[in-house]
């Protein structure tokens, strides 16, 4: 900042003078040892607190609030910078890129890649919430800002950090008042945690603190202890019912696929009889016909022949053949009923 | 060190002492009164940096020009359907008149104990005025309901209608004890609930509601499953038996079907000569029943013999 260097000169020539002047006395007096060296000592003084008070050095995640007499001045960026020595200016720094954190409902002892948290009573207060059915439960967040305005933070509220807690808090408790409680511990989170953060930053620009909220985090949210229990019982319960429905639908799905198939294997057979027996229909009626355009001719003699035909295969094939004579009337048939009846044994 | 030096040494000193009193300088966070021996001297000075006064018999006032906290005491209120809450109330507020306040409360401490009678007081009336649910809910959104939790939904508080609401029962507060602080020179810039909670023995009352509440949504639940899976079980009897019994009926058409079929065909083909039908039948008939332990008894006057018998009687 060139502005800054500007007050240097005018500050420089009246040291300069301070000491010509101081010389000049000291040389009046007589040129005593005594006086000049204190002289020397006194320049030597001035020259080190000024230098000691009107340079400072701002790092990179902050800016320096100047103020002169107590008045704003202006901001200082990061660098060295030079400001009016021996307390005319003072500056204040502000961690302005810094992303800040509040913990609510519990507190991080040490943090890395295993955190440690724990929980106090105060912190133990300032989860437990009543939600808008009238119920309670636990809820834990963070909240990362910034410093958006340095000048707004430091000089519009006394006690920033505990007013914006106190403004965390009311707005967190105000927006989980109006869910119920199953949408604090599940389908609301989200919601909450957005509505809240909403809310906060126009309770923040209302209270005029220059911050500005990055993100609010739902942390843990669970009903009280007291009734966790009974809570559990309710998704043990849920499981269930998941459970019970499962084993009904695998038991479906066992038994009526295999059933269906049994039913089409039960069409598809009555399919093959229908086609065999049509088919044999006609093959049986087409045979009939052929021979019966073949018998049409001479009725008679196929009809003698056929029959004869038959006969002479069917005799051939029997095993016993007995023939009786018309005209032998009385005349015993010579049976053979022995190796008949044993013939008809042997079959049994 | 010669009497002109310490002439002068003197004279400095008086210079700096003279300056120092009769300058001052007010940082941005503060506003100051001067008073010459206790009596405010002209108006309140609100501009930082560096100001000046009568030396010695002005003195400076300093007060904060910020908004400063103000806790109100927590405490047991009962509220209108008399249920005892624990509330928890902030404010904000900030010197709006250094002069009256000065004059009313001399300094913050004075401030606070005044915001104490007023703050606290107006928060007991607001919420002995008004039910719970106004104090918990800002608003009458309709809560968004999981199926397994529908349970919860049957017979519950929530269908009161909620008419103030918390945010608008702070502005109340706020408004009513804005409208006395003036008086000793404090704007009050906003009052809030930072905690409500119920008391101790109205909790444990609530955990017991909360419990059965959950007690019943688990018997829902598990009562539920059986249901289903009744239903599913049922469901397979149902398709088990209407699988069957189509299977069997297709079937049955199609043999019908084809019977019909077998028979029409056959029926036109006999019908051409019935009497020949007959004949061929009854030969097929023999031969399919004649095996090797057929006995064949035939006479000679049969169709097959009679006319061997008619060679040999010759």
């Amino acid at each position: 900042m060139r502005a800054d260097e500007d007050p240097i000169e005018p500050l420089r020539q009246a040291i300069a003078d301070l000491g010509k002047r101081a010389r000049a006395a000291g040389s009046g007096v007589g040129g005593s040892i005594g006086p000049k060296g204190l002289r020397n000592y006194l320049i030597g003084g001035l020259v080190v607190l000024f230098l000691f008070t009107g340079f400072y050095q701002v790092a990179a995640d902050e800016v320096a609030v100047v103020q002169r007499f107590g008045k704003f001045a202006r901001i200082a960026g990061p660098g060295p910078h030079f400001r009016l020595p021996f307390g005319v200016e003072t500056i204040i720094r502000v961690p302005d890129k810094r992303q800040l954190k509040m913990e609510f409902g519990f507190e991080t002892v040490r943090a890395g890649a295993q955190s440690e948290f724990r929980t106090t009573e105060e912190s133990k207060k300032e989860s437990l919430m009543l939600t808008g059915d009238l119920n309670v439960a636990v809820v834990e967040w963070i909240v990362q800002y910034r410093i958006k305005d340095p000048y707004k933070y430091l000089f519009h509220l006394r006690n920033v950090s505990g007013t914006f807690r106190d403004m965390t808090e009311s707005t967190m408790r105000e927006v989980v008042g109006d869910h119920s409680v199953d949408e604090v511990l599940t389908i609301g989170r989200e919601a909450i945690a957005l509505q809240t953060r909403e809310e906060l930053q126009k309770l923040c620009d209302l209270y005029g603190n220059g911050i500005e909220i990055q993100q609010l985090v739902l942390q843990d949210v669970n009903p009280p202890d007291e009734v966790k229990p009974a809570f559990n019982e309710v998704n043990q319960a849920i499981q269930e019912k998941e459970r019970a429905i499962n084993e009904a639908l695998a038991d479906y799905n066992s038994a009526v696929p295999q059933a269906k198939g049994q039913a089409e294997q039960q069409v598809r057979a009555a399919e093959g009889y229908s086609l065999e027996r049509v088919n044999v229909a006609e093959g049986d009626a087409k045979r009939f016909e052929a021979v019966y355009e073949e018998y049409r001719k001479a009725p008679q003699v196929t009809r003698r022949r056929l029959y004869l035909e038959t006969l002479g295969r069917v005799l051939e094939r029997a095993g016993n053949k007995v023939i009786v004579d018309q005209q032998a009337r009385g005349i015993l048939p010579l049976l053979q009923i022995d190796s008949l009846t044993s013939l008809s044994k042997e079959k049994k | 060190m010669s009497p002109r030096f310490i002439n002068n040494l003197v004279r400095v000193a008086i210079l700096v002492v003279l300056a120092a009193s009769s300058m001052y300088t007010l940082g941005e966070t503060e506003q100051a009164v001067l008073t010459v021996f206790g009596k405010p001297a002209g108006d309140a000075v609100n501009t930082p940096g560096l100001h000046f006064k009568i030396p010695f018999i002005q003195v400076v006032n300093r007060f904060d020009k910020r908004w400063m906290e103000f806790d109100g005491d927590p405490n047991q209120i009962p509220t209108r359907d008399k249920k005892y809450l624990w509330i928890e109330a902030y404010a904000r507020w900030r010197i709006s008149d250094p002069l009256r306040f000065y004059q009313a409360v001399q300094d913050e401490r004075g401030a606070q104990s005044r915001l104490d009678d007023i703050v606290d007081g107006e928060t007991r009336n607001a919420v002995a005025s008004f039910d719970v649910i106004e104090l918990v809910r800002s608003s009458n959104r309709a809560f968004e309901v999981t199926e397994e939790l529908e349970a919860v939904e049957e017979g519950t508080e929530k269908a009161t209608k909620v008419e103030t609401g918390r945010s608008k029962i702070a502005a109340v507060i706020l408004a009513k004890a804005a409208a006395i602080t003036p008086q000793f020179g404090v704007e009050l810039v906003d009052v809030r609930f930072k905690r409500i909670s119920y008391v101790e023995s109205v909790q444990a009352k609530v955990f017991e509601r909360m419990i059965s509440e959950r007690k019943r949504i688990a018997e829902k639940s598990r009562s539920e499953g059986a249901g289903r899976a009744a239903e599913i079980r049922g469901q397979k009897e149902r398709d088990l038996l209407a699988a069957s019994s189509e299977g069997y009926k297709k079937a049955q058409l199609l043999k019908g079907a084809a019977d019909a079929k077998a028979t029409s065909i056959f029926a036109r083909a006999y019908e051409k000569d019935a009497d020949f039908y007959a004949f061929l039948k009854s030969l097929d008939t023999l031969e399919k029943t004649i095996d090797a332990k057929s006995v064949l008894v035939l006479s000679t006057e049969s169709e097959l013999l009679k006319y061997l018998k008619g060679a040999g009687g010759k």
